[in-house]
């Protein structure tokens, strides 16, 4: 089959040649794609706007040995909100960028897709964009295999609360299993992250708790994924 | 492989962006069988460029001296200042003969996946140009990209303040082409930018 279609969620573009780009997708029914989009980058390129960063586009792909090339697209949802705010922008280059480092080529991955896509409609409507990422970040360390413990000991399951978080060992731990690492948090820390991963994608909370709860939610996505994230730094605040 | 200065010529070529191991080694060849003066001049030419350009002190354009033609002439209209991602940009604009005023090379666009923040680029400088009063319009002209549209927000929230006129560049259909063809972006950008006739 060496045409197919997809949709798919724009991620990157990257320059090549003259006036071509290789735009990353993370595609619902294929995983990530690396496609050559032709002549992308003069003006009167039949792609137009379908092809930057954060546009939702269903695609007619032709299957290449390494990069696939795309033929035709479509969009489905620009996320307008999203390109004309900076703060929002700022944001969601953090969760493409997330995206980027977790998805595999041509690994399908549904939930992961639909999580995007959850994230950028949630990020499209709100005022706070960093509570957005942090609860975007958590759901996905939670898809890939790491979720995060708020209540129970991570390491030996006695119920909780406790206080002390340690990100190597997977959340909060108890007296007896804390690690040197372990840090303590405020009490009301916990319940909102737990929240944001699993029920809304924005609570209430004094500052304080969401500004450990973000540093936290960092933390733990670089040091499982093993990889920084550069966008995070630039989110303004 | 090629004995020593040939794959030496070769290996070098091959370093430039978009050439590969053939094209190298077609340009290898064309130079040598050349006459002496053009590899001569060739060289010449790339040791000059190396050694004379160097960037802009006022606006960060590529230029020969400590500023470049733009910024020492003094017959521009010191009043508009047009912002840019890259040199290339200026060629561009300049083309249309349309614009008399200033310019300033940002050296890229905000793309904070690539952990380029608004720090890395010339921006702290664009902002003290501003500061003796003489430019009163400063238009934004960066690529119509998400990235490039993100620093156009970015710089207008940072120089509206001041009390600067801001404005960006329009973006709608290109001249020569179809309506139907326009996706939807662009032919929204398109009506909301028109104009009485």
């Amino acid at each position: 089959m060496p045409l197919y279609k997809e949709q798919g969620i724009v991620l990157r573009t990257m320059k090549l040649g003259e006036a071509d780009r290789i735009v990353t997708l993370l595609t619902q029914g294929s995983g990530k794609v690396r496609a050559v989009a032709k002549g992308v980058r003069k003006t009167r390129s039949k792609f137009g706007a379908r092809l930057d960063p954060f546009t939702h586009v269903d695609l007619l792909l032709y299957k290449g040995r390494d990069l696939d090339i795309v033929t035709q697209a479509e969009i489905i949802t620009s996320f307008r909100e999203i390109r004309d705010s900076y703060d929002r922008f700022a944001a969601g280059e953090t969760i493409l960028e997330a995206i980027d480092r977790v998805a595999q080529e041509h690994e399908r991955s549904v939930r992961t897709f639909m999580l995007l896509l959850g994230a950028l409609r949630q990020l499209a409507q709100t005022d706070e964009p960093p509570v957005v990422v942090d609860a975007f970040l958590l759901r996905l360390v939670a898809l890939a295999g790491f979720r995060p413990h708020f209540s129970a000991c991570a390491s030996c399951g006695t119920p909780g609360p406790h206080m002390r978080f340690s990100v190597a060992q997977g959340g909060m731990v108890c007296e007896s299993c804390r690690s040197g690492a372990a840090v303590r948090l405020a009490e009301a820390t916990p319940p909102y992250l737990a929240t944001l991963m699993d029920d809304h994608w924005s609570a209430d909370a004094p500052d304080d708790v969401r500004r450990e709860g973000s540093g936290l939610v960092r933390a733990f996505v670089e040091y499982h994924f093993d990889r920084p994230l550069r966008a995070w730094s630039h989110m303004p605040r | 492989m090629f004995e020593g200065p040939v794959q030496d010529l070769i290996d070098a070529f091959r370093r430039l962006p978009g050439i590969g191991m053939k094209s190298a080694q077609r340009l290898a060849f064309h130079l040598l069988k050349a006459p002496e003066e053009e590899a001569r001049s060739l060289a010449d030419a790339l040791i000059a460029a190396k050694e004379k350009v160097a960037i802009c002190s006022q606006c960060f354009n590529v230029s020969e001296g400590e500023l470049c033609n733009y910024c020492r002439d003094n017959r521009r209209d010191t009043t508009l200042l047009c912002v840019v991602e890259e040199p290339g940009d200026i060629v561009a604009l300049e083309r249309t003969q349309e614009f008399r005023g200033g310019y300033h090379v940002l050296g890229g666009h905000i793309s904070p996946m690539d952990g380029i923040g608004p720090a890395d680029l010339h921006t702290r400088e664009l902002i003290q140009r501003l500061g003796n009063g003489e430019v009163k319009e400063v238009i934004l002209a960066t690529n119509p990209t998400v990235e490039g549209e993100a620093t156009a927000i970015y710089l207008a929230n940072l120089i509206k303040p001041i009390g600067v006129r801001v404005t960006r560049i329009a973006s709608g259909l290109p001249v020569g082409g179809d309506l139907e063809y326009a996706d939807e972006i662009t032919l929204g950008r398109a009506l909301e930018g028109r104009r009485d006739v």
